[in-house]
């Protein structure tokens, strides 16, 4: 390895940048405007009962 | 994904996506019908959460005379197979992959089908992770107290068990990825993408850091040499801390909080950062387990930043599970499964902040290689891992075996109670054996020499071993109360058939 410690301090700058970027990306993408509605539907995934989810598996009609 | 497909899912949650109040209940008798659907594969679900129950009892029991042995040494009959260094890499390999694993198993099973809308991707597949999985436990069982070992923590078994723990955790993979493929909901639900890095992430540090040479069927070598094997060895460790112990487990606290407490969680953008960062920052925290060793400074001093960094999405993570409760906080007096979730992540709050704390290079000077590291251990694997656990399978039992709730909830909150006492006990006596042990071994005379000799501080330590002792009981105890009460609510199903009130009801 060659690498000069100039360049290998610059790369370590570089990297910084970009994780901190990715940090705030991730972010400002989770609490978009637009993200809001898709987010709220997924929270719901949790709350249903098996007998409420209407499409699942291979539409076995219920026994009784 | 069709948006006609989301749609239907969407309209099952209709009337509260328009801002107004979340429902707090759901239909009393609504998963009464899970009894009667066949739709699911719940038949590996169900196979997993009982051996979870079997494993747990096992694994603790072990941990059980272990700590006995630590009172008593006395009590390894001079049986090598008997002897504290080899029960000890059995209490581990039990209690994480047999207990843990068969928990975490049977959970993301049944959270990926439900929150997909799809059974089981390739079920052959994932009944062949059923059997493999429990013949690698009952290989670990055999071969560690033959002293059959990699001699690396937390990967002692040899390398033709691990090439079986790679083959079980790729068909993992397959059944799981491909249920989430096939979903039919447009979102992948956050409990997902938490159980979806775990196995991508135990998969890659199980085959880098078991690779080796094999000498011969029971003995292989490291394929790499002196401080590379260390780092190597505790970016393993450490991240099966991280994947393995935290994020699967908060796969299960993101399904199974919001699921008992009847409300979504309190944050789902919340749950994406916390995903992000804390899947981004665990992989570096390792070299905090390799302070003052020949590791490079700066390695050490990388490992101990990223560590501290650690808190903020792991408290992200406590407090979105925590507020989920918020204007529900009452559910907490009725509720005993409940307790064990919520408190749960109150163990998780306190041994998250204690770690980092503990990788700051002068507080591991005097934490490292005492006491101290066993009771943080146990905050985090006995208070977060096992009691999440242990209240998702009173929370699961009864929907996997067409009950409406266990056969007594009286018990739960006893198992809740011994469980929680038995922890604070097990927890603070080593806590202060640790601390004690720390200062005598760092302390000197005048002259330069050591005030204490080794056998000084491990006499001391007597009284803090026997109330640890009393603590491992009353969890094992607790864990006893868990298996009745589960024999009972499965027996309950098989007295009481389909047509007793409470099954036609529905």
């Amino acid at each position: 390895m060659t690498m000069s410690i100039d360049t290998l301090n610059f790369l370590r700058g570089i990297t910084t940048i970009l994780a901190m970027s990715a940090f705030v990306g991730v972010f400002l993408w989770a609490w978009s405007r637009r993200r809001r509605d898709s987010f709220e539907a997924a929270a719901q995934l949790p709350l249903e009962e098996d007998a409420d989810i209407v499409d699942a598996g291979r539409q076995t009609p219920p026994q009784r | 994904m069709t948006a006609y497909q989301f749609g239907q899912a969407a309209s099952v949650a209709a009337g509260t996506m328009d801002g107004g109040p979340m429902p707090v209940s759901v239909p009393a008798n609504a998963h009464e019908n899970a009894a009667v659907r066949t739709d699911y594969e719940d038949g590996v679900v169900r196979q997993f959460m009982i051996m979870t129950i079997v494993w747990g009892i096992v694994g603790m029991l072990v941990g059980v005379i272990a700590a006995a042995q630590l009172l008593f040494p006395a009590l390894n009959f001079d049986i090598p197979f008997l002897t504290y260094s080899r029960l000890r890499p059995l209490h581990t390999n039990a209690v994480i992959f047999a207990f843990g694993g068969s928990a975490l198993f049977a959970s993301s099973y049944y959270v990926v089908q439900r929150t997909c809308h799809v059974p089981l991707f390739m079920p052959g597949l994932a009944r062949f992770t059923f059997w493999g999985w429990q013949l690698v436990i009952l290989l670990a069982a055999v071969s560690l107290p033959l002293g059959i070992t990699q001699a690396k923590e937390y990967a002692e078994l040899e390398w033709p068990i691990d090439i079986l723990i790679a083959v079980v955790w790729v068909a993992y993979g397959v059944v799981f990825f491909g249920t989430m493929a096939t979903r039919r909901v447009k979102h992948i639900y956050v409990a997902n993408w938490f159980f979806a890095a775990y196995i991508i992430t135990i998969a890659v540090l199980h085959i880098v850091n078991s690779a080796g040479l094999p000498v011969s069927l029971v003995k292989s070598y490291s394929a790499y040499a002196g401080v590379t094997d260390a780092m190597v060895q505790w970016w393993y460790g450490h991240n099966a801390v991280g994947f393995f112990l935290t994020a699967a487990f908060l796969g299960m606290m993101y399904y199974f909080i919001p699921k008992q407490a009847g409300r979504p969680i309190y944050s789902y953008r919340l749950s994406i950062v916390h995903f992000w960062s804390l899947i981004s920052i665990y992989m570096w925290a390792g070299p905090h387990h390799l302070h003052y060793t020949t590791l490079p400074d700066w390695v050490q001093t990388l490992g101990m930043v990223f560590s501290l960094m650690l808190l903020a999405p792991s408290w992200g993570g406590m407090i979105n599970g925590i507020m989920t409760l918020s204007g529900a906080w009452h559910k907490l007096r009725t509720d005993p499964i409940l307790k064990f979730l919520i408190v749960s992540l109150s163990f998780y709050g306190m041994s998250t902040f204690e770690g980092p704390m503990m990788s700051i290079k002068t507080v591991n000077a005097l934490s490292h290689y005492t006491d101290w590291t066993i009771g943080h251990v146990h905050a985090g694997a006995l208070g977060w891992v096992a009691m999440v656990t242990i209240g998702t399978t009173y929370a699961l039992v009864p929907r996997l075996y067409g009950q409406t709730k266990m056969w007594s909830i009286r018990l739960i909150d006893w198992h809740f109670w011994t469980t929680t006492i038995g922890i604070v006990l097990y927890v603070a006596s080593m806590w202060i054996a640790g601390v004690m042990q720390g200062l005598m071994w760092r302390a000197t005379n005048a002259d330069g020499t050591l005030t204490y000799t080794f056998v000084e501080s491990l006499k001391a330590t007597y009284p803090y071993y026997a109330v640890r002792l009393v603590g491992g009981v009353l969890i094992v105890a607790g864990m006893f109360l868990m298996a009745y009460n589960v024999a009972k609510t499965i027996g309950q199903r098989d007295k009481a058939p389909q047509g007793s009130p409470a099954a036609a009801s529905a």
